[in-house]
C-alpha cells in the first residue's frame, strides 16, 4: 500500500516536473558580495512588478559563473553575479556548453576598507604599511629579508605601537584579488621590494619576470600575524571583537552597517566613502558585474524587466538603494542602461 | 587431625582471613577507590556536557527570544486617491504604476504630519530622520492592501507598520545611546523621539507573528524577515522524505534481514550501507546536483530535489535502525508462525513487522530529525537562496517551486551584515529546536508506549 502510494507520488512528481519546466521566476547565483544588494533589487522587483520575486543564491563569483556556463535550459540559472570580471576560461566553458551569448553588465563599485576596533587607536595606512606588516619578505636597507616586524611602529614611527594582526580575505574570496593587486603589490612597489624581487626573478622575458616578482610580492607571512578569513565579513567581525588589536578587511557596505563597532582606517590619506570611491580617489575598489545568459531573455518571464530594473536610476543611481547599501554607483550607468535595453552581448575579453 | 587443627585456628585466633568481605584489604580499597574515581569522572563528563549545553542554550535564547517581538507603529493613514490612483479609474494596472517609492513618500509625510498634529516635539530630527523610522517593508504592505482593495482609497485607516531594525533594537535594548553615538544609521535625537512616541502610544513592541509567517527579506529590512517560506519548504521536504524513505528503507531491511541468503554479496551490501551512513552529507548534495538537476532536469531550489537528496542521506540510517528493530523480534515468534503453517511472507507481515514497528518508527523519526537540521546537501541544489515567494500548495506543484529550509535560513541570516539579523538567526534556531524537541519527544513516547521486551 505505502509502496504503491509512494510510487504514484513519484510518478506524479516526475510528470509535474516535466510540465513545470516552464519556469516563471528568474534565478540568480554568484558572488556573496553582490548577494545582499541583489536581494534588495529582487525584493523591490517582486513588490513593484507582477512577476514573482527572483530567487537569489550566493556561493561565490567563480562558482556562480561556472553554474551559469553549465548550459542552456530552464533548469540552469539565468544570471551570475560576480565581483570580478569573467575569465576567458569561463567563456570557453560557456561556449562548449552552448552558452554562446552572454551580456556583461557592470552596475557599480565596491570599496574595500581596513577597519579596527572602535575603541582602539586610529590608523592611517598606506599600501606600503600593509605590505610591510603582512609580506613574508620585505625590503630592509636595499636587501630582501624575512619579515622582522612585530609592531606597526616598527616600520613607520607615525603608526601606533600595536601588535600586528591582520584578518585578510582568504584566497577563495573575490576580495582577495583586489586586495593583492591594489594593496599588496602596490605596497611592494612602494617599498622597493618589487624591484629587488625583479632583479633576481627567473623567467624568459620581462613579462614572465614581472609575473614571478608579483608572485613573490603576494606571498604573505605565515607566522600568525596574518590570518586568512575564508568566511564572510561576519566571521571577520567576530574575530576582531575577540581580539581587539586586529585589523580587519571589510567591504564598505559592511562597515557602514557596523559603524558602532568598527573604526575605519584611511588609505593613502583618503577616507573610504561612496564619494571618494566614485571619484576614484580611494584606491582599493573593484567593479561589480552580473552576467546574463541571453538565450533565456525571451524564455524566462521577467528576466529582461529584472535586469533593466537592476540598472535603473531608481535602483543603481547615486541616490538609490545601491548607494544606501554602501556600494558605489557607476558613473557610466547611462551607457549600461542603453546596452541592456538594446541587448548587446559582450565582445571578446581584451 | 590436620582438619581439626586447621578448624581450630580461626576460632582461637581472631585474625581475619585474608579475603574476608567484612574488612577491606589494600587491594579492595584500591579497587573501591578506582570505582569511586570512575563514577566521579562520569559525573564530571555529564556536568561538562550539561554546562556546554546550558551555555549554548543561554546564548541562543538570550539572543533569539527578542525576535518574537517587534516594534510596531500604529497611526492613521489617509489614502489620498489623487496620489495613489492618478487616473482615478481604480484599474489595477493603472494603480500599479504608483510604485512603493510613491507609497513611501505618502507614509513619511503622514507620519510627520501626525506627529505635528499630536504635538510631539521633533527636536533635533528632520523629516528624513523621521522617515527612517518606517521599515522599507511597510510601503509594500500598504501598496498590496490598496491594490487588493481599491475601495480603501479616500479613507483614513489605522495602519500598523514595522519600525526599522535600529528602532526595534532600541526597544529591545540591543541599541543604546552609547552605540547610537557612533552609529551612522541612527542618532541619539532619533532615540529621544522614539521615547516620546512610545510614551504617546504610537510605537510599541508587539508579538511578531510575521516572524513565523512572512518570507525572507533583504539586508535593508531585517525587521520584515520571517520564516514562512523556510517552514513550508522544510514541511514539504519532510513529507516527501517520509513517503519515500519509509517504503524503501523497510523493504530493503526486511529483504536483507529475513529473505536474503548470507553470502559475499549481502556482506558487501551490508558494509556499503554502514559506510554510506557515515558519508559526509555534502556528498549527497553533489550527487543530487548531478542526478536530479543536471540529468533528470528537476527544477533548482525545489523541495522535491531537496527531499530526494535528504532521502538518500537518511536511507542508510533508517535501514540500520529498521534492521536492528527486526532483529530484536525473537526467533520463537517466527518459529511459532511458521510452525502453524504461515508462509514466510505471512510471518513477516503478520508478526514480525507489527512487533518491530515501534522500533522502526523511532528510527525513522530520529532520521527525519537529522534530515530536518541538514544544510550542507541543500547548498549545492540551490536551496540556500533568497526566496521571497511562498511556494504553491502541495497539490498545485508547490513541491517544484523554489523554497528554502529552516537550517538554511539560520545560515543565511547569520552571514548578513546588519546586526539585527543575529537576533533573527537565533530566533530561527529556537524554532528549529522546538521542532526537533517535538520530534524527539514523539519518538520517545512511541518507544515507551509500544516497545515490547522479551
Amino acid at each position: 500500500m505505502t509502496v504503491k502510494l509512494s510510487a504514484s507520488v513519484l510518478a506524479i512528481a516526475a510528470v509535474s516536473a516535466t510540465t513545470a519546466m516552464a519556469r516563471d521566476n528568474v534565478q540568480v547565483t554568484g558572488s556573496s558580495t553582490v548577494l545582499p544588494y541583489s536581494t534588495i533589487v529582487a525584493e523591490a522587483f517582486g513588490e513593484n512588478f507582477d512577476f514573482p520575486t527572483p530567487v537569489v543564491e550566493g556561493g561565490g563569483s567563480g562558482a556562480g559563473r561556472a553554474k551559469m556556463c553549465e548550459g542552456v535550459g530552464t533548469n540552469t540559472v539565468d544570471i551570475a553575479n560576480s565581483s570580478s570580471r569573467i575569465t576567458q576560461k569561463d567563456l570557453e566553458t560557456c561556449a562548449a556548453n552552448g552558452v554562446t551569448e552572454v551580456m556583461e553588465v557592470r552596475f557599480g563599485y565596491d570599496g574595500i576598507v581596513f577597519a579596527s576596533d572602535v575603541n582602539g587607536p586610529a590608523f592611517a595606512f598606506t599600501p606600503a604599511d600593509i605590505y610591510n606588516a603582512l609580506a613574508a619578505q620585505v625590503a630592509v636597507d636595499g636587501a630582501i629579508v624575512a619579515n622582522p616586524y612585530s609592531q606597526w611602529s616598527d616600520f613607520n614611527s607615525a603608526m601606533p605601537a600595536q601588535e600586528i594582526l591582520v584578518l585578510s580575505p582568504g584566497t577563495k574570496h573575490g576580495t582577495r584579488e583586489v586586495f593583492d593587486e591594489r594593496v599588496i603589490i602596490a605596497g611592494c612597489k612602494e617599498t622597493g621590494a618589487y624591484d629587488l624581487f625583479l632583479a633576481t626573478a627567473e623567467g624568459d622575458d620581462d613579462r614572465a619576470k614581472s609575473r614571478a616578482a608579483n608572485g613573490e610580492c603576494t606571498k604573505l607571512r605565515t607566522d600568525g600575524r596574518n590570518v586568512d578569513i575564508d568566511g564572510d565579513y561576519t566571521e571577520t567581525l567576530a574575530r576582531l571583537e575577540a581580539d581587539k588589536k586586529a585589523i580587519g578587511v571589510f567591504g564598505l557596505s559592511f562597515y557602514q552597517n557596523n559603524t558602532d563597532k568598527l573604526r575605519v582606517g584611511t588609505m593613502g590619506g583618503i577616507t573610504p566613502s561612496t564619494e571618494s570611491i566614485a571619484s576614484g580617489e580611494y584606491p582599493v575598489s573593484r567593479p561589480l558585474f552580473f552576467y546574463v545568459k541571453m538565450a533565456h531573455l525571451d524564455v524566462i518571464p521577467g528576466l529582461q524587466e529584472y535586469i533593466e530594473f537592476f540598472v535603473s536610476d531608481d535602483m543603481a543611481g547615486p541616490d538609490g538603494p545601491l548607494a544606501q547599501y554602501g556600494l558605489v554607483s557607476d558613473p557610466e550607468l547611462a551607457a549600461t542602461q542603453e546596452m541592456v535595453a538594446n541587448r548587446t552581448p559582450m565582445g571578446p575579453l581584451n | 587431625m590436620t582438619d581439626a587443627t586447621s578448624a581450630n585456628v580461626p576460632a582461637s585466633a581472631p585474625v581475619p582471613h585474608a579475603s574476608s568481605l567484612l574488612t577491606q584489604t589494600a587491594l579492595m580499597k584500591k579497587r573501591n577507590a578506582a570505582e569511586t574515581r570512575f563514577k566521579a569522572y562520569g559525573i564530571a563528563a555529564i556536568c561538562v556536557s550539561l554546562s556546554v549545553l546550558a551555555v549554548m542554550l543561554w546564548t541562543i535564547f538570550s539572543d533569539g527570544v527578542s525576535a518574537f517581538k517587534q516594534a510596531t507603529f500604529t497611526f492613521p493613514v489617509t489614502l489620498d486617491p489623487e496620489r495613489l490612483d492618478p487616473k482615478g479609474n481604480r484599474e489595477r494596472d493603472e494603480m500599479m504604476r504608483v510604485t512603493t517609492i510613491g507609497y513611501t513618500n505618502l507614509l513619511n509625510q503622514q507620519l510627520v504630519a501626525y506627529l505635528a498634529e499630536r504635538d510631539i516635539s521633533t527636536e533635533g530630527v528632520d523629516d528624513k530622520d523621521i522617515a527612517a523610522f518606517i521599515s522599507r517593508d511597510t510601503p509594500a504592505r500598504l501598496r498590496n492592501m490598496v491594490l487588493d482593495n481599491p475601495d480603501l482609497l479616500g479613507q483614513t485607516i489605522r495602519f500598523e507598520g514595522f519600525a526599522t531594525g535600529r528602532i526595534d533594537g532600541y526597544i529591545k535594548g540591543r541599541v543604546t545611546r552609547d552605540t547610537a553615538e557612533r552609529d551612522t544609521n541612527i542618532s541619539v535625537a532619533q532615540l529621544d523621539l522614539a521615547d516620546r512616541m512610545i510614551d504617546e502610544g504610537i510605537l510599541s513592541a508587539k508579538f511578531n507573528w510575521s516572524f513565523l509567517t512572512a518570507p525572507d527579506a533583504s539586508d535593508q529590512r531585517p525587521e520584515a524577515a520571517g520564516l514562512g517560506v523556510a517552514m513550508i519548504g522544510s514541511a514539504y521536504m519532510m513529507f516527501l522524505v517520509v513517503i519515500m524513505v519509509l517504503p524503501l528503507g523497510v523493504a530493503a531491511s526486511i529483504y536483507l534481514e529475513e529473505f536474503a541468503p548470507k553470502n559475499r554479496w549481502t556482506d558487501l551490501i551490508e558494509v556499503n550501507i554502514s559506510n554510506l551512513a557515515a558519508v559526509p552529507s555534502i556528498v549527497y548534495g553533489i550527487l543530487g546536483l548531478a542526478i536530479f538537476i543536471n540529468f533528470a532536469k528537476f527544477p533548482q531550489s525545489s523541495p522535491l530535489v531537496g527531499a530526494l537528496v535528504l532521502t538518500l542521506m537518511t536511507l542508510p540510517t533508517i535501514i540500520i535502525a529498521t534492521r536492528a528493530a527486526i532483529r530484536a523480534v525473537p526467533p520463537s515468534i517466527r518459529d511459532a508462525a511458521l510452525g502453524v503453517g504461515a508462509s514466510k511472507m505471512q510471518t513477516v507481515f503478520h508478526h514480525v513487522l507489527p512487533l518491530a514497528a515501534p522500533g522502526i518508527m523511532t528510527g525513522t523519526i530520529l532520521g527525519l530529525a537529522s534530515a530536518l537540521g541538514e544544510t550542507a546537501p541543500l547548498l549545492l541544489i540551490g536551496m540556500v537562496a533568497f526566496v521571497a515567494n511562498y511556494p504553491a500548495g502541495p497539490l498545485d506543484g508547490g513541491m517544484l517551486d523554489p523554497a528554502t529550509a529552516l537550517p538554511v535560513q539560520v545560515y543565511s541570516w547569520a552571514s548578513r551584515s546588519d546586526p539585527a539579523f543575529i537576533e533573527r538567526s537565533a530566533g530561527a534556531i529556537i524554532v528549529l529546536l522546538a521542532f526537533l524537541v517535538v520530534m524527539n519527544i514523539v519518538a520517545i513516547v512511541l518507544r515507551r508506549k509500544f516497545e515490547r521486551r522479551w
